[in-house]
């Protein structure tokens, strides 16, 4: 156990863990959100934040993203954004489409509606995996190259952003992880309010507490879910932005860790508890900066599982416990 | 009994019935040496293939168990495989010298005790969670074992013991395959299998193992299956409350199916390990615990033959169509969102599935008017 | 009639309480055995949570109960039912992908203690059990007319055959008690008047049963006394005579029993 290095390095860790946390966050809001109105997992999530990150790339390489500073940058990287946020939000209403109303409107069983889920999560990844092959197939291989190439491997923007470090008492620390960390928050108020007071938002906790009477009031049940799909999508869509200004790189399978860390944060939370995806991001993010720290980088995926496990076991109900709609048995 | 049978066939008296049995198994002990044209897979050892089937097959029996008789989600059927695989491997190789006939009782035990030590705890949450918590166990014990050195890290295990053959290293005999020559089928005597050899290049004789014991497994499952414990397993899948107020120990029978599921599973890996003679990390990542529930859950969850049917689809295709070898994944994500939408209880489901099923169609066509004016509000 | 004084089930202010609401309120009563018992009450009196109580599927905030003697209060469900008592469900809870046998045979097995080991070697342990289980199967099922339908699915039956059923099942684990939630709701004057018969058939079985009913005939017809709820309150104890000329329970009831007079 390295406390040495811990103990000395503490705000930094803590900083840099508050900065991944806040990208769990975004992401755990799809997850939770789901799972609060159809107690469904919905596993190809993970998937919808991965595009995102992808178009957020692309947008950054078309704009010529490389060669700009200044406001010239800054208007590439607010594309960016939009980019992800677009292709994110369209991927999940698919994914709703697709793979998941048809068995909603069944009720169909659990183990079914999580096969669904994996099948899609496969479906997209190895899609993205294979973008190459997709373009071949359409002759566009050559004109795309630059997108569609080097599909099984990492794709970076490295460089394009040169983030300066401010002095925060003391602690140096990156700019980047700042503006990560305060996105997030921001985002997460404007969701639990727009939750909380709009009409649709209320439809949403209404289906979630008791769909049957929910439509009865009026509330259209295919419109709500619709509706939860394409916040957590957005929200994906923003923590893949965020994601790619942080990191700087991607590919096909990245989603599948983030995804299982962010639906740690979701549980840790409370599943169905918005603000409980925030906090239980947060703490994720956190604890595996100092459990990486402290035990080494190799360890660092397993904090987050035995996290999840033992919340299950311990606290299901999570930090805050479960909200939104009690998230029935 | 729920097994899949043409109804005519059923019919037969019992000796009948067991001499058919009898041939078909002769048949598939054959079915390497046979060499037949559609079936090899071309560019890779057919009997290679055919003992991954039967592990596949092995493994879709005890996940038969956990999610098709008790109802259980377990997504991290992998990290059975696992304890079973580096059990066997750590006591033949890596840290001692034992046979392997010693150090598989052994690794089964591990693994059922890795089985009874995860579901203790676990089998107490709701249903969803369950799923993420076992998968959370399959994923950390893989990380443990890339993590740690006394488990060879990423580098894994060579030289895991392989079976004892019987006849030293020219075997009792040797058995021909057949050719397949142009309209002309041959017994090629330069192309044998000796029995009983467990080497490194003929793979026969290790899919000839596996058979066997998916036959002795096939017993097992039977006899259990027609018996108090059957039937517990599918009252608590079905109504776990009600179960619990007519006297079933739930929890317990719960635990049990977890066990058996370990116990099998722990066979399987000790056995792959065993032919494969070497193991790393990679064997065991959650893409594995996916295939294997969708084996079950394609095959027919509920049905062992059903089961055994998704175990060759699932492992079998893969290999005789290998040029489509990258959209493997793709092929397989696709077919288990279309099972989902349009056959959810899989292609083979138990007998019982069957009748229900009609009943609820029975149903849905009386209740037709009401289904059409609910679209029509939203 | 069998009635003897030895009390079989004693409940001693049982209070139920769940958050803000309070279910039960000290409720006290005893069952002798031989007995036929019934708990009626408005809707909402809280005779299902009287039910759930003594088969352990809530944990009383206060209050004893007593079974033959010993306290059934933390105990776990499958223990209190293989000790002797055995409940039917107001919506049927079969198991529907079973068949008629197969669920009875459930029933038969909470006596029983075949493992995995004794049934995969086939011991005479489970050789035994199972011929002893379906031979007792059999009977229930001949004893409620369902001996023809043994093969077929639970879920096939009729609404009525699938009542019995669960009665059937309920009686294979071979208790003392047995509590009937509703059983002939959704019946007719026809139906109701055969189910008084297997229900006095039941008791003279060597059976005590606890009957809730919302029929006023059938539970005045067929029990020996009445306990009344009323919002969680035991306002009533006494013969059927007694009940019915009670004022109390006529404000209870005002205006409901002649409906419920079918």
């Amino acid at each position: 156990m390295n406390f040495e290095f811990f103990f000395n390095n503490l705000p930094a860790l803590t900083i840099t863990g508050l900065a991944f946390g806040a990208i769990y966050a975004l992401i755990a809001l799809g997850y939770t959100m789901v799972y609060g109105v159809l107690q469904l997992i919905n596993f190809a999530h993970s998937e919808v934040f991965m595009y995102g990150t992808f178009a957020a790339l692309w947008a950054v390489m078309a704009l010529g993203g490389a060669d700009a500073s200044g406001m010239k940058l800054v208007g590439i990287l607010a594309a960016a954004l939009v980019a992800a946020m677009a292709l994110s939000a369209a991927i999940a209403l698919a994914l709703e489409r697709v793979a998941y109303r048809p068995l909603i409107k069944r009720n169909a069983p659990r183990l079914i509606a999580l096969i669904s889920a994996i099948g899609a999560s496969f479906v997209l990844a190895e899609l993205m995996g294979l973008r190459d092959r997709v373009a071949a197939w359409f002759g566009l291989d050559d004109d795309l190259d630059d997108y569609v190439g080097k599909a099984r491997i990492n794709n970076s923007i490295a460089g394009v952003v040169e983030a300066p470090r401010w002095d925060v008492a003391g602690v140096s620390v990156s700019s980047i992880d700042i503006l990560v960390i305060v996105s997030a928050v921001a985002m997460m108020v404007v969701v639990d309010q727009f939750v909380r007071r709009s009409k649709l938002g209320k439809g949403i906790r209404a289906t979630a507490q008791d769909p049957e009477t929910a439509s009865m009031m009026g509330v259209n049940p295919v419109r709500t879910v619709q509706m939860t799909f394409l916040i957590g999508g957005l929200m994906a869509g923003v923590a893949a932005f965020l994601y790619m200004l942080k990191i700087e790189t991607t590919k096909y399978d990245v989603g599948f860790l983030l995804g299982v860390k962010a639906f740690t944060a979701a549980v840790l939370g409370g599943i169905g508890n918005l603000r409980g995806a925030l906090l239980g991001g947060l703490v994720l993010g956190v604890a595996e900066n100092w459990g990486s720290a402290l035990f080494g980088t190799e360890w660092r995926h397993v904090v987050a599982f035995l996290l999840l496990i033992v919340i299950l076991l311990f606290r299901p109900t999570g930090l805050l416990g479960e909200s939104l709609g009690k998230a029935r048995a | 009994m729920s097994k899949f049978k043409l109804p005519a066939l059923s019919a037969l008296p019992k000796p009948v019935k067991i001499v058919l049995w009898v041939l078909v198994a002769l048949l598939a002990y054959a079915l390497p040496l046979l060499e037949p044209p559609f079936i090899t897979t071309p560019g890779v050892d057919f009997g290679g293939v055919l003992f991954v089937v039967t592990m596949y097959c092995l493994i879709a029996l005890g996940l038969n168990i956990v999610v098709g008789y008790a109802g259980l989600l377990d997504l991290g059927y992998v990290g059975f495989y696992a304890v079973g695989a580096y059990t066997a491997a750590i006591l033949t190789s890596f840290h001692a010298n034992w046979p392997l006939l010693l150090a598989l009782p052994v690794a089964v035990l591990a693994s059922t005790i890795s089985g009874v030590l995860l579901g203790a705890p676990t089998l107490r949450v709701r249903g969803d969670y369950l799923a993420i918590v076992t998968l959370g166990f399959g994923e950390i014990i893989r990380l443990i074992a890339v993590n740690t050195e006394w488990l060879g890290e990423r580098r894994g295990i060579s030289n895991v013991a392989r079976p004892p053959s019987l006849g030293g290293t020219e075997g009792w005999f040797e058995i021909p395959h057949l050719y397949w020559g142009d309209g002309s089928v041959l017994l090629d005597t330069q192309d044998t299998t000796k029995f009983l050899v467990f080497g490194v290049l003929d793979q026969i004789p290790y899919y000839w193992m596996g058979l066997t014991v998916v036959i002795l497994m096939l017993f097992a499952d039977y006899l259990v299956k027609d018996s108090r414990v059957g039937r517990a397993w599918e009252a608590t899948r079905e109504d776990e409350d009600a179960a619990e107020l007519m006297g079933v120990p739930t929890f317990r029978f719960k635990l049990l199916a977890f066990a058996s599921g370990a116990f099998v599973g722990g066979l399987a890996g000790a056995l792959y390990a065993s032919r494969q003679n070497f193991i790393n990390p990679d064997s065991f990542l959650l893409l594995f615990s996916i295939l294997f529930l969708a084996a079950v859950v394609v095959g027919g969850q509920g049905n062992r033959w059903g089961v055994m049917v998704g175990a060759v689809l699932v492992a079998y295709l893969p290999q005789r169509f290998r040029e489509f070898d990258d959209f493997r994944v793709l092929v397989f994500g696709l077919a288990l969102v279309l099972l989902a939408i349009l056959r959810p209880e899989g292609l083979f489901p138990p007998r019982r599935t069957v009748r229900a099923k009609q009943l609820e169609q029975e149903l849905e066509v009386l209740e037709e008017g009401t289904e059409g004016e609910e679209d029509a509000r939203v | 009639m069998l009635v003897s004084d030895a009390r079989i089930l004693e409940v001693d202010q049982l209070t139920l309480r769940f958050g803000g609401l309070t279910a039960l309120d000290n409720i006290s009563f005893h069952i002798n055995e031989g007995e036929i018992l019934g708990l009626i009450g408005p809707n909402g009196a809280g005779k299902t949570t009287c039910f759930n109580a003594i088969t352990g599927v809530y944990k009383p905030t206060s209050g004893a109960i007593l079974f033959q003697g010993e306290s059934l209060v933390g105990k776990k469900r499958f223990e209190i039912t293989q000790g002797g008592i055995a409940r039917t469900f107001q919506n049927i809870r079969l198991f529907p992908t079973m068949t008629a046998l197969e669920n009875v045979l459930i029933g038969a097995d909470a006596q029983h203690s075949t493992g995995i080991l004794s049934a995969l070697f086939r011991l005479p342990k489970h050789r035994r059990e199972e011929a002893a289980g379906h031979q007792l199967a059999m009977e229930l099922l001949g004893f409620m007319g369902l001996a023809k339908q043994a093969d077929e699915l639970a879920a096939n039956l009729s609404y009525g055959d699938q009542r019995r059923l669960e009665i059937a099942r309920a009686m294979a684990t071979q208790p003392k008690l047995i509590c009937l939630d509703e059983p002939a709701a959704g019946f007719n004057p026809q139906e109701k008047r055969v189910l008084m018969d297997l229900i006095r058939k039941v008791r003279d079985q060597g059976f005590t049963v606890l009957l809730i009913e919302h029929d006023m005939r059938l539970v005045m017809g067929v029990t020996d006394r009445i306990i009344v709820l009323e919002f969680g309150k035991k306002i009533a104890d006494g013969t059927p005579a007694e009940v019915r000329d009670n004022p109390a329970v006529i404000a209870a009831y005002l205006g409901v029993e002649e409906e419920d007079a079918s």
